[in-house]
């Protein structure tokens, strides 16, 4: 590699310094830094957010918060971690690492890079200062099914403003990573050879294109009923609560997969660098990720089956949904077998992955449930589904995004983090996360409903188990952020080649890696 | 880990009271037996599953560490393997999508019923008429209930009668007897679910929806709202009274001599 013309190159790039530096950066590696540090800001608001939430059901009655705020804390919750933490993040990630993976010296488009970024600030600013209103912010959840949402007070169209310029981030966010994959690749790096995660992001990348707008026309058609007299989902004007969800969970569920993607790349970069063996199947890890993707368009309504649905209709949402259990079973089924007769060594990065493996696949196992429609009358709308959807979320896509962390960060900085700390940091993560998740399934198996502030009796003591493993995780989460002050302090002295299993571009570079990633691209054979 | 939680537990005032329930009731009708046989049935599927993955996994995770000396292997593919493990579990997923058709269909006839209920939901309410009999009444969550709920009470909910169980109204149905109800909703979408008579189904304006039920064993089944309907949404319970027939017919006939009592 010619590093000394690298140098030369960096010597002569003028970038203002100080704030003005990261307003005006057009660079993969300072916007992918930005975007994670607003993740990371955001998954403490919200989190703080959930543990308002678990507070109120630690015990049954109203101790802190009144239910029309409670309502809040769940919607703002759910939007701030969606939109706010999980997916910067994983964009965050795909800034930094996917110029460094395919060999180029910067993402397609620079420019848009950067507003891609600093759209998210302001679209938070509006949305959270909805909560200051004197009517309060959103309450009717994230799904913000009409009629209900309908009735919200001032801070409806703020939020859905601020939704549309989330919307519009991602979007350009996605066309940068699109244009960058298809166009920018080293010479020889054929699709089929291009890093894993690559490929999920691509994925993920037309996953968004083509949801987001879904979402936007959803809520704009929320919009103009509230406001400009049309009944889109107004019974008594001709209109349907119901289309809302079709049209919303045709976003909706995508979504879910743009979370999950990112997520799976990750996982099957960590196991085969930690196994010392190459990833099982990559052709077919590639294929399953392709069909889960697109079976996810034709499965949306089976977040919605209790609304009255044709009997065929159930029956082909049944179908269809149970049918993606058969790529994800194939990935994970991969995983192992990747691990199977490997290597492995047992470095923070890998302990999250084999978290997520086992963790996310219980979080599948409820989801195969959830996809049985006789029993999705009873599990629908309870603890059930807010135990499934929080083991593929947190130690799902969080643990994935975490893993990332600590495993590229040394790449980054140069600086390798306190792994005994790192160590700890897993322990308490992994045991907090089931003590507050697992008892979700026993609470909404017995007939507690989501979405309630306050319960009956019987729902007590699993209740205040949860809330207690949630705010042991959220304090374990500080943990994170000293491990990180820590590391940022230390001297460069982590070598290019971090992990000894690691392949890849990005460990051919010095750590971290020059301004310009490659400014001449490498040859792959 | 266990005696932590325990102990953990014990220290929390008022779960002397609470128990420790951890499964979907088997219920009393045939559609709740149905969800809950289906429930198990997949529940032991992914068990079965799980151990498997999680067991060779585990393994792997014992013998092929570095720490004790173990090479890595070479191999990174096997077409045969991989047809193996995507052709098993869609055969596991036909096994089980072929029962729960055939259960769903079960589910959604509402034929032959004999008598129709319709429940109207209303922010914060149900309304319930009894469409045979011409009987009609407004059921809302117990004073009682409703007092202690309030932030700071002062009250301790544990000495409440089935805290936020209870109804000013009781619905009295008729045991061993095919019943329809309709659901409907004035406002937003509620959904009306009592986990024991089966799934829920939702409330929505503009539409009606239907489902059934045959109790069969009298009693009281309790339930509530499942879908968010706005601040008082936690605070909807139903209460079903199941009776056998010829006392829900003398029911019947009392609240009709009620009603022309009121009209008079
Ligand atoms: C084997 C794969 C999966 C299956 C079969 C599955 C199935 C389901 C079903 C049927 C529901 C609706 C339950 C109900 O409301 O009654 C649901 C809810 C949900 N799932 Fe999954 N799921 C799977 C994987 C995932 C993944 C990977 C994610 C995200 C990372 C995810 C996130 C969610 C979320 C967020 C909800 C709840 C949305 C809401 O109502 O607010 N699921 N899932
Ligand atoms: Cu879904
Ligand atoms: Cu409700």
């Amino acid at each position: 590699m010619s590093t000394n013309i690298d140098k030369l190159h960096d010597d002569h790039h003028h970038t203002p310094s100080g704030i003005m530096r990261w307003i005006t950066t057009t660079n993969h590696k300072d916007i992918g830094t930005l975007y994670l540090w607003f993740s990371l800001l955001m998954f403490f608001i919200g989190g703080f957010m959930a543990l308002v939430i678990r507070a109120e059901l630690f015990q049954p009655g109203l101790q802190l918060v009144i239910p029309g705020f409670f309502n809040q804390m769940t919607t703002m919750h759910a939007l701030i971690m969606i939109f706010g933490a999980v997916m910067p993040a994983f964009v965050g990630l795909a800034n930094w690492q996917i110029p460094l993976m395919i060999g180029a010296p910067d993402m397609a488009l620079p420019r848009l890079n950067n507003w891609s970024f600093w759209i998210l600030p302001f679209a938070f600013t509006m949305m959270i200062s909805t909560l200051f209103f004197e009517s309060g912010g959103p309450a009717a959840g994230w799904t913000l099914y009409p009629p209900l949402s309908l009735q919200g007070g001032d801070s409806m169209p703020f939020v859905i403003l601020s939704i549309h310029m989330l919307g519009l981030s991602s979007i350009l966010g996605a066309i940068n990573v699109i244009a960058t994959i298809l166009n920018m690749r080293a010479p020889g790096m054929t699709l089929m050879k291009m890093p894993i995660f690559v490929w999920t992001w691509l994925i993920t990348a037309f996953l968004l294109i083509a949801a987001m707008p879904v979402l936007a026309g959803a809520i704009t058609m929320l919009l103009t009923d509230r406001f400009f007299g049309t009944t889109f989902f107004t019974a008594s004007g001709g209109g349907d609560p119901v289309m809302f969800q079709h049209i919303f969970w045709f976003f909706g569920h995508p979504e879910v997969y743009i979370l999950i993607l990112p997520a799976f790349g990750i996982i099957s970069t960590i196991i085969p660098a930690f196994s010392r063996k190459k990833l099982f199947g990559y052709d077919s890890m590639v294929y399953a990720t392709a069909s889960i993707a697109l079976l996810s368009f034709v499965v949306w309504a089976h977040h919605m089956f209790t609304v009255g649905m044709p009997l065929a209709g159930e029956i082909f949402f049944m179908l269809t949904t149970m049918l993606i259990a058969v790529p994800t079973g194939v990935k994970v089924f991969n995983w192992v077998a990747t691990m199977w007769r490997g290597s492995m060594t047992f470095e923070t990065p890998m302990l999250f992955a084999i978290a997520f493996i086992v963790l996310f696949t219980i979080g599948g196992f409820s989801g195969l449930m959830l996809a049985m429609v006789p029993a999705d009358f009873q599990y629908h709308d309870t603890y059930f589904v807010v135990a499934h959807f929080h083991y593929v979320l947190v130690p799902g896509a969080v643990f994935a995004i975490i893993a990332a962390v600590y495993y590229w960060l040394p790449k980054w900085t140069g600086k390798m983090y306190d792994e005994s700390l790192g160590k700890i940091h897993f322990w308490l993560t992994t045991i907090f996360v089931n003590l507050t998740f697992f008892p979700m399934h026993f609470v909404g198996l017995a007939g507690m409903p989501r979405r309630i502030p306050d319960y009956a009796v019987q729902f007590a003591d699993f209740n205040a188990i949860a809330s207690v493993g949630a705010f042991g995780f959220g304090l374990s989460q500080l943990m994170f952020v000293y491990i990180l002050y820590k590391t940022l302090k230390k001297d460069v002295t982590a070598e290019d080649k971090v992990w000894d299993g690691a392949e890849g571009l990005e460990w051919t570079l010095s750590s971290p890696p020059p301004y310009h990633s490659f400014n001449v691209a490498p040859k792959i054979d | 880990m266990r005696i932590l939680t325990t102990l953990l537990i014990a220290s929390f005032p008022g779960s002397i009271f609470a128990d420790w329930e951890t499964n979907m009731p088997r219920g009393v009708t045939p559609t709740s037996e149905i969800a809950y046989d289906i429930h198990m049935l997949i529940f032991y599927i992914t068990v079965v599953i799980g151990i498997l993955v999680f067991g060779a996994m585990l393994y792997s995770i014992i013998y092929h560490r570095k720490s004790v000396g173990h090479k890595p292997a070479s191999f990174h593919e096997s077409t045969k393997v991989e047809i193996i493990w995507t052709v098993i579990p869609f055969i596991i997923l036909v096994g089980m999508a072929i029962p729960a058709t055939k259960a769903l269909i079960l589910m959604e006839d509402t034929r032959d019923s004999e008598i129709t209920l319709k429940v109207t939901g209303y922010q914060w309410m149900w309304q319930y008429e009894y469409l045979e009999d011409d009987v009609s009444f407004f059921s809302k969550i117990d004073t009682a209930s409703n007092t202690a709920r309030r932030l700071n009470s002062g009250l301790d909910v544990f000495e409440v009668d089935d805290y936020l169980r209870n109804v000013d109204n009781v619905v009295v149905l008729p045991t061993d007897t095919k019943i329809r109800i309709l659901l409907t909703a004035s406002d937003v979408i509620h959904a009306w679910w009592v986990p024991e008579l089966g799934g829920k189904k939702d409330a929505i304006p503009g539409y009606i929806n239907e489902m059934w039920i045959d109790i069969s064993k009298p009693g009281i089944y309790r339930g509530q709202c499942a879908e968010l309907c706005g601040k008082d949404h936690g605070f909807m319970p139903i209460v079903v009274k199941a009776v056998p027939k010829d006392e829900y017919i003398k029911w019947v006939s009392i609240q009709k001599d009620e009603k022309i009592a009121k009209n008079r």
